[in-house]
């Protein structure tokens, strides 16, 4: 009885904490050394080929190609929201990823190819 | 002349077979996985995908014949924080058989969903294997190399219906990945609990994506090592008669979605195979659970 009841309470804390996480907007959870952070690569046609690479073997297969979206659960990247943030607010939500909306967390991609998916991304706005 | 008995090419036959089922198979996609055979990170399986992996181990126990055992792995990404395997195992003994060996079914989650400096992964599993299943997926207790020298008649009779319980912690720090395991097993029959651990650090040869694209550029390339072993059990916690093995680690991202991981392992113990060499090969089927979506909406 005394393990099922923690298990319980484990599992309820385990729920909190997901749903605490899944609470805010993704880019007001960004902290103020990510959001500043300068991307290496910013403007580099280069990097951006690569980028594109990047972004075809990982992110294609939801957000389809050319970054558009699927119309339904996965968005397209071409978007005013994207536009907006910085290129360290990107960097670290695909560091981060949104598990519990479906989006996977990109951390076990070296950093330099993420900031070359973001330099891909802001090629294409 | 070389002349090959039949057993050996039976070993041979069943080891190819495991090594290319995948490419059999139809559909690409592509994935960046560690070349981990025992450890596992805290990466879990993009939601909708399925790897389709195996994984083959090469060995003679002292006093025993050649032992190739193959486990060929589903892995599914139900969530993005929730990762759900099936293995399908059996193995070849040279101047012995070829037998079927059992089947494991595995859960990983995720219990924090954002990235931490350490970051945790609950994994629950359980085996319904013989005891002459010789995969070597994990090493746990008093496991040791006679085990695995029995004969296939005498320990296909043995059936282990076992649970087991691992702590993965993994982080990703500057393009490193390192990954601590901690492995928990319990036959439900009978018998105690038993430990081992299993600890991996790999990293690619190169950070940045190449401009070209070339299936031998250096960041296509994932290097590392393993170190796993047992810790005795509930009756003889102790790393006495204990298995330890130290293993270097190669992954190679092909194209086409296909992944290639190798790793010469070697025994540090007495107790421990000198040798087993492991190859896997994976290929990873995109947003299938897609398919089945399409396939209902069409049905409607």
């Amino acid at each position: 009885m005394k393990r099922q009841t923690t298990t319980i309470l484990l599992l309820l804390l385990s729920g909190t904490l997901a749903l605490a996480a899944a609470s805010h907007s993704h880019w007001e959870r960004v902290p103020a050394r990510d959001h500043a952070r300068a991307n290496p690569f910013a403007g580099n046609p280069a990097a951006a080929v690569a980028g594109e690479r990047v972004y075809n073997d990982h992110c294609a297969q939801c957000h389809k190609a050319g970054a558009r979206g699927d119309g339904g659960k996965h968005p397209s990247l071409r978007s005013e929201q994207l536009r907006a943030v910085t290129d360290g607010d990107l960097e670290w939500f695909l560091r981060q990823g949104d598990l519990a909306h479906g989006m996977p967390s990109w951390s076990s991609l070296p950093q330099a190819q993420r900031w070359q998916l973001v330099t891909y991304l802001r090629s294409i706005q | 002349m070389l002349l090959v008995d039949a057993s050996r090419l039976s070993l041979i036959r069943c080891s190819l077979l495991g090594l290319c089922l995948p490419f059999l198979l139809v559909h690409s996609a592509a994935g960046q996985e560690k070349p981990y055979f025992v450890t596992y990170s805290h990466e879990l399986e993009e939601p909708g995908n399925l790897e389709i992996e195996t994984k083959t181990a090469l060995a003679r126990p002292d006093g025993g014949n050649h032992v190739g055992a193959t486990a060929m792995e589903l892995e599914y990404g139900v969530r993005a924080w929730w990762t759900s395997e099936l293995y399908l195992d059996g193995q070849a003994t040279s101047r012995d058989s070829t037998v079927f060996t059992g089947f494991r079914i595995e859960n990983r989650v995720r219990p924090l969903m954002q990235e931490h400096v350490i970051n945790p992964v609950l994994y629950v599993e359980y085996e319904n294997i013989a005891a002459s299943d010789k995969t070597l997926l994990e090493v746990v207790g008093h496991d040791g190399q006679s085990d695995l020298a029995a004969p296939n008649s005498t320990a296909r009779r043995e059936h282990e219906h076992e649970a087991e319980l691992r702590l993965i912690l993994s982080s990703n720090l500057r393009d490193w990945n390192i990954a601590e395991n901690f492995i928990a097993e319990k036959n439900l029959g009978h018998s105690p609990w038993e430990f081992g651990y299993a600890l991996g650090a790999t990293r690619p040869l190169r950070s940045a994506a190449g401009a070209h694209d070339s299936a031998f550029g250096l960041d296509k390339f994932i290097a590392g090592a393993e170190l796993y072993g047992g810790l005795g059990d509930t009756v003889s916690l102790t790393l006495g008669d204990t298995s330890h093995y130290i293993a270097p680690l190669l992954g190679w991202q092909l194209p086409r979605g296909m992944r290639l991981s190798f790793s010469p392992g070697f025994g540090l113990t007495e107790t421990s195979l000198n040798r087993v060499y492991r190859v896997g090969l994976a290929y990873e089927f995109n947003q299938v659970g897609g398919w089945f979506r399409s396939g209902n909406r069409s049905a409607q």
